[in-house]
């Protein structure tokens, strides 16, 4: 299998990753190899298995529908890297 | 033979294609907090981000923790649009990334929702139309974005308010078995109906508790395959669904006529424009990614669950109907006036519990109250009236003590403010003039001062009759009840 | 004794010999001392002083309700939140992040009067087996400095071994307690999935994430975990069973216990002075009673290739939420998607972005079937070899690493560095509960002893680990003598 380069860069998108030239390069070298490695479970014999999404074993973990403490406006909003008033503020979504 | 006029009207393009309309509900549940943390479940009003935790903030190192009424409302709602309830569900993560989803993810349900297969059956134009409802599950609603200048295509900026962020969202996924914009609205009255009387949601379309988007593709008539869906969203207010489905209608219409394709495509609809715009951008297209996620354990709602949900559900519009013309006598008309809201069902049942008459008490509501309820824009069940005055005047009017105008002069003149209707009538002496010799003097006087009138009757003209009548309402300013007075006038000319 | 156990100092602080503040004062002075090695990457001064002041008082006025670790100072790793100190997964992208609140585990440390001294350095969000991917510098191992510590929890380990803090705490997801444990020759335990609440670390992978201590003793490491330990309602993956009291299992010994190793862990791939002092370790606990039967996991092969599917693809979910809009780095644009792409392109090292890319590819439509679905149920048949083993053992011993402590950037392929958890990670693949304790030396860098329990069995594997430390003292084994600051490089 190899993962050619428009796939690498796709998935850095998806991801949110803003990747050079050289870097989406080097990744793609690296992601290629740990994929062929890791393609080897597709030789383990699953048939009949169930998915394991959890160890825990354990069912219907749930809360009262009870009120709790908020935190104060200014705490929320103590780590903002862009802040206007008291709202978080973003760049321009629609390009 | 096509015809390819670029101008079709909707009925036109009707004739030839049947539109094919599936409705997706988002309604936020009324529970105290929200659906992974404590924070409250009620924040519209609050100041920006002044209820939320690091859980809704989706800061580095917190968990969720399920909500369990939210849950339970969710399992109800699904009983009362007949749904089959698995007895595994589970929760799963639905990754892309927005401002206003803080974890990067939302946490929804994907392939084990809570429930599936359920309907809905509503009436349009008397006839019965049954939709299948594909599912009901649970995810947290977002937070909020304010775009600078308000329109989102065009702004540089927008600020994030993430009070919203976490709060119950249940999503009602209808089958395309609609046909047309009035059957979608129908769906969308009685869905909404339906949510306000078991309690888990307020209906509210314009503070959107509760928003609807559409799918919608058109296909020849005849044809079994289904054409290209487009979604229609941001319509807010069932006559905005109802217009916006038959703009696509027409708009889908025109393009196959000319043989064009259908792009497969969000749109927004635009009340000041009357249409939808493409809201297709440079964004790329969504891969959810969807996994079950692994901070919640799965749930396993065995049948005690599920029945105790349904012992609990509170009854349903149609059954209330049901029951209020069995019980009361109503007729299916009046009936389902009285229940489209809960509260008017309410207060019918209180009043008919006071002793009023149903047949008055259903009058009184679907007439004088609405009216008053609408121009006020204050419910019974919070005017300072209120139903235990309402019943009271009702009462002094079935007794005969006042008669039915004085009775809508004092609900106009109490309705807001509140006040016993018994003591008013006391104290302004507004009870009915029902002595019958009084009465019979009246008649006889306004019978000789209107010698003209009379002999407009004896000829033949009915009106002079109520010439009459008004000169004994005048004389007993208004207290008198017409209807006896216009017997007595009546016993008069018998010849 | 140079190097203290909490035993030691909790007496020490009883009788009146020391105070908890001197104490933080002479841990916090060791630290420094260690400063060539880059273990840690702040001081938590404000929250030391107020900790020792609090065990001060709690000594002086009711010293029946102080614990054990009342008064005896400590580091933690960077990936758990307290409120008000800066904590940033050892990344550039949380750079400055202050939590508003304090973790579970965290809290109850600090509720049982233990003093937080310092923030250890660790790979960037827990990833990495070597401590050489934080974006503050790599760490060296105190027994070798131009040697890595094992990671990702490498600060933590480095610390403990070197003796300036009688424990620590470290999180494990693929063995990040366990590896740098036995790279740097001490006691480092993950506990039983669910046993520890997760509730304020700083997430990796969900499902296999569990925080456990370092120490220089089993004993500690048991004082430790029974402050920790328990259901947490913030956290529904935490167990409501209650939790076995550990106190009482320790010096039962292994007499007549059945001892399990794996096939598959013996085989190819050990280094010879590995594969030795194992063999020794093996023959001691049959020395003490034990009966040793050898058990076959035959998926372990595949077990690397499953980690490294789901371990990314959770990885990938929960690193989302570092997007630059309410904390950590930003680096501004005009455009929304350029300032993600900026600022996780920046904020993030290279280990994490080929694990973030690794996760979504394996999530992504058309690829989730033969990727995660698949790895979820080879995950499967790895928990039922184990479950199947402990029907006939009562728990399994093996080594931790195949390989000694190795020079900073001897692994510079992603893989080989992925090879040095094979031993581990099935462990968190089935969630169960594993130690590692020093069992020796290979050319002068300790060799880890693992052993491995059933879930929910986290007192029978400290049990075990405790006799063959108590028989064979390797847990005494002290590294030379921190290096001066100037002399060795980095």
């Amino acid at each position: 299998m190899t993962l050619a380069r428009d796939q690498v860069a796709h998935v850095a998108m998806l991801a949110r990753l803003g990747l050079s030239d050289e870097e989406l390069e080097r990744y793609r070298e690296q992601l290629d190899a740990i994929l062929a490695h890791v393609d080897r479970l597709q030789r383990v014999d699953t048939s009949g298995v169930g998915e394991t999404a959890q160890v825990g074993g354990l069912v219907n973990a749930w809360r009262e529908d009870v009120r709790g403490e908020c935190l104060p406006v200014e705490a929320a909003l103590a780590n903002a890297p862009k802040r206007r008033r008291d709202h978080f503020e973003v760049g321009a979504i629609q390009e | 033979m096509t015809t390819t006029s670029a101008v079709s009207t909707l009925e036109q393009v009707v004739e030839r294609y049947e539109p094919v309309i599936g409705l997706e509900v988002h309604g936020q549940l009324l529970t105290a907090s929200k659906m992974f943390c404590g924070c409250s479940a009620d924040y519209i009003g609050s100041p920006p981000n002044s209820n939320t935790c690091p859980v809704c903030l989706g800061l580095p190192g917190v968990l969720p923790v399920i909500n369990r009424v939210a849950v339970e409302y969710t399992v109800r709602t699904a009983l009362a649009l007949n749904c089959e309830i698995p007895e595994h569900s589970k929760f799963d993560r639905k990754n892309y990334f927005y401002p206003d989803l803080p974890k990067g993810y939302q946490i929804s349900q994907w392939d084990m929702p809570f429930s599936r297969n359920g309907h809905l059956t509503f009436l349009v134009d008397g006839e019965e139309v049954r939709c299948g409802i594909t599912r009901v599950h649970l995810e947290e609603d977002t937070g909020t974005l304010q775009h600078a200048g308000d329109i989102l295509q065009q702004a540089r900026s927008s600020v994030v308010d993430l009070n919203r962020a976490g709060v119950p969202l249940m999503e009602i996924v209808g089958e395309p078995d609609l046909r047309s914009s009035e059957q979608a609205r129908e769906y969308l009255v009685r869905l909404r109906q339906i949510l306000v009387y078991i309690g888990v949601n307020d209906g509210n379309l314009e503070q959107g508790s509760f928003r609807c988007d559409a799918n919608i593709s058109l296909r020849r008539r005849g044809e079994t395959e289904l054409g290209v869906k487009v979604e229609v969203k941001n319509m807010n207010s069932f006559r905005a669904v109802q217009r916006a489905l038959d703009f696509e209608i027409v708009r889908q219409g025109r393009l196959l006529d000319q043989g064009e394709t259908i792009a497969q495509e969000t749109r927004g609809w635009v009340e000041a424009k009357g249409a939808t715009i493409s809201q297709r951008s440079k964004e790329y297209a969504h891969d959810y990614r969807y996994f079950p996620e692994p901070d919640l354990p799965p749930l396993h709602l065995g049948a005690d669950f599920v029945e105790r949900v349904r012992a609990g559900l509170p009854e349903l519009p149609q059954q209330l109907v049901e029951r209020l013309q069995r019980e009361h006598g109503l007729s299916a008309y009046d009936a389902a006036i009285i229940t489209a809201e809960r509260e008017d069902a309410r207060a019918f049942e209180a009043l008919v519990a006071a002793g009023v008459p149903a047949k008055a008490a259903a009058n009184w509501l679907m007439g004088e109250v609405a009216r008053l309820s609408r121009e006020s824009r204050t419910p019974l069940h919070r005017s300072g009236l209120g139903v235990d005055g309402l019943a009271a005047l009702i009462t002094l009017v079935e007794q005969g003590s006042i008669n039915g105008s004085t009775a809508k002069d004092l609900l106009d003149e109490l309705y807001l403010p509140g006040g016993d209707p018994a003591a008013v009538v006391r104290e302004r002496g507004l009870a009915q003039v029902s002595d019958q010799a009084e009465l019979e003097r009246l008649v006889d006087a306004v019978i000789a001062e209107n010698p003209a009138a009379v002999a407009d009757f004896r000829g033949g003209k009915e009106q002079a009759l109520q010439r009459l009548v008004g000169g004994v309402m005048k004389a007993t300013r208004g207290r008198a009840d017409a209807r006896v007075v216009t017997g007595l006038l009546r016993e008069r000319f018998v010849p | 004794m140079s190097h203290p156990t909490v035993a030691d100092l909790g007496a020490s602080l009883r009788r009146g010999e020391t105070s908890p503040a001197e104490l933080a004062a002479a841990s916090r002075s060791a630290l420094e001392s260690l400063a060539s090695l880059n273990p840690v990457l702040r001081y938590t001064d404000e929250l030391a002083e107020r900790q020792a002041a609090r065990a001060a008082r709690t000594l002086a006025e009711s010293p029946d309700t102080a614990g054990p670790l009342c008064g005896v100072p400590f580091a933690y790793k960077d990936v758990l939140c307290v409120e008000g100190v800066e904590t940033t997964a050892g990344s550039r992208i949380l750079q400055g992040y202050v939590p508003p609140y304090t973790g579970t585990a965290l809290g109850r440390l600090l509720d049982a009067g233990a003093v937080p001294v310092a923030v250890t350095n660790c790979d960037e969000f827990a990833m990495g087996s070597s401590n050489e991917n934080s974006a503050f510098g790599p760490v060296g191992n105190p027994w070798d400095p131009s040697r890595v510590p094992g990671g990702s929890s490498g600060g933590s380990a480095a610390v403990v071994a070197a003796g300036a803090v009688p424990f620590s705490l470290g999180t494990d997801t693929g063995g990040s307690i366990r590896q740098p444990a036995s790279f740097c020759g001490v006691a480092g335990f993950k506990p039983t999935y669910g046993r520890v609440s997760r509730y304020g670390l700083i997430a990796f992978a969900s499902s296999l994430d569990q925080i456990g201590p370092f120490a220089r003793s089993v004993d500690d490491v048991a004082q430790v975990f029974t402050a920790i330990a328990g259901h947490d309602p913030r956290d529904s993956t935490s167990s409501p069973t209650a939790v076995e009291p550990v106190e009482e299992q320790l010096g039962r010994g292994v007499e007549g216990m059945r001892l399990g190793v794996p096939h598959e862990y013996l085989a190819e791939g050990l280094e010879p002075g590995v594969r030795t002092a194992v063999e020794s370790a093996l023959a001691e606990l049959e020395k003490l009673g034990a009966t040793l039967e050898e058990v076959s996991l035959p998926s372990t092969s595949a077990a690397l290739s499953t980690y490294y599917i789901i371990a990314p693809a959770e990885c990938s979910a929960n690193l989302a939420r570092m997007d630059g809009v309410r904390f950590g780095l930003h680096v501004d644009r005009p455009s929304l998607t350029d300032t993600y792409l900026a600022t996780r392109g920046q904020g993030f090292g290279p280990e994490v972005k080929r694990r973030i890319m690794l996760g979504t590819y394996a999530l992504s439509s058309g690829y989730y079937d033969a990727y995660y679905r698949k790895a979820q149920k080879v995950r499967t048949l790895i928990a039922e070899e184990f479950d199947r083993a402990f029907e006939r053992v009562d728990a399994l011993v093996c080594p931790t690493s195949p390989i000694v402590a190795f020079p900073k950037g001897a692994r510079s392929d992603p893989l080989s560095m992925y090879l040095c958890d094979v031993l581990t990670l099935p462990v968190n693949l089935a969630g169960l509960p594993g130690i590692s304790v020093p069992c020796g030396l290979s050319e002068g860098l300790a060799v880890g002893l693992q052993v491995i329990g059933p879930r929910f069995q986290d007192a029978r594997v400290l049990r075990v680990a405790h006799a063959y430390e108590q028989a064979t003292g390797w847990h005494a084994e002290q590294p030379p003598a921190p290096p001066a600051a100037s002399a060795i490089p980095r």
